[in-house]
This record gives C-alpha cells, structure tokens and sequence, in this order.
C-alpha cells in the first residue's frame, strides 16, 4: 500500500471514532440540547475527516471538487437543522438541563 | 482496502442503529426529531464510502440527495410538529 492508502486509512479511521463519539454523546447526554451538540459537531467533523481520506483516493479533479460540495452542503445542513430544531425545543418550553 | 472501507461502512452503520434508539428513548418529539439529521451525516457516509469501495460512482449523487433529503425532513418535522394555534399566530400580520 502506498503513502496516500496509509494516509486514507487513517483519516477514515479517524472519522469512524469521530461517529463514535458523536452516537456515544447523543445517548448520553442529559437534554436534547446537548444531543445537538454531539449530532452536529461530533459527525460532521467524522464526515469531514473521511471525506477528505476519500478525496486523497479521488480519480479526477471532478470527483474531489463533488466530494468538497457534499461536505459543504451536509455543513450547511446539518447547521441550519440544529437551529431549527432548537427553536422548535424552545418554543415548546424544554429548559436545559442543569446540574442538580 | 477494499475490506478496510467495507469494515468501516458496518461500523458507521451500527452506529446509525445505536442512534436509533434515542428514537425510542427520547422523552421528547424534538429528541426524536434529531434522527432525521443523524441519518443525514451517517448515511452520506455510508455511501459515499461504499461508492469508493464499490466503484459506483453514482452513490455519491445518492449521497447528495440524502444530505437534501434530511434538510427537507427536518424542516416538515419541524412545521408539522408546532401546534396549530403557533401557525395561527404566525399567519395574522
């Protein structure tokens, strides 16, 4: 395996326990905003680590350019859906949680 | 290689079923509502993995669409989920 197959591995790696933390994290947490954070944060950084390990396997400049615009959209996403569903939280009057 | 991208596209996907339970568990309606995005960010990675394992390269037009998809769902989960006097209220000038 060359450098650039190591190298993928480890990013892919890398992204699989960022998945990890990310599912640890949403049924762990005490309150749905903190499952947000773990959701939000947590998986899409896995999704940019092995995004970028798969862009180092691309076959063409067109493979890499699509594969950087799912990562931009699924950010974009993933952003706009925390808000939402944190409004929708909000507004039905689920206080964060605190330590008792 | 091969076998490393398919190991982790089964390990992604128990976590995706690991998420699913706090459909089950969660207290709320928006706990529940978080799935629609986790399905979002683990299922373009699912494909897109398995698009590079595989060589279909159509998987990753499928992996663009679920990203739009789980915008979608959140969104009507969202709208649908606010009682009806909410959108009353948000409807008068």
């Amino acid at each position: 395996m060359s450098v650039l197959d190591w190298l993928t591995a480890v990013l892919l790696v890398a992204g699989a326990f960022f998945f990890l933390a990310g599912t640890v994290g949403l049924l762990r947490f005490p309150d749905v905003y903190n499952r947000l954070h773990a959701l939000t944060k947590a998986d899409n950084l896995g999704l940019g680590l092995t995004i970028l390990g798969l862009m180092l396997q691309a076959d063409s400049w067109s493979v890499v350019v699509k594969l950087l615009l799912i990562w931009l959209l699924v950010l974009l996403a993933g952003a706009s859906s925390a808000q939402l569903i944190a409004g929708s939280a909000r507004r039905t009057g689920i206080r964060p949680w605190e330590r008792r | 290689m091969n076998e490393l991208y398919l190991f982790l596209a089964l390990f992604i996907l128990l976590n995706l079923l690991a998420g699913v339970l706090r459909v089950l568990l969660g207290p709320t309606l928006q706990d529940r509502m978080l799935t629609a995005q986790l399905f979002g960010t683990t299922g373009v990675a699912i494909l897109l993995i398995l698009s590079e394992a595989t060589g279909v390269s159509a998987l990753r037009d499928v992996a663009l669409v679920f990203a739009l998809l789980g915008v979608v769902s959140v969104v009507a989960f969202v709208r649908g989920s606010s009682a009806p006097q909410e959108q009353e209220e948000r409807r008068k000038p």
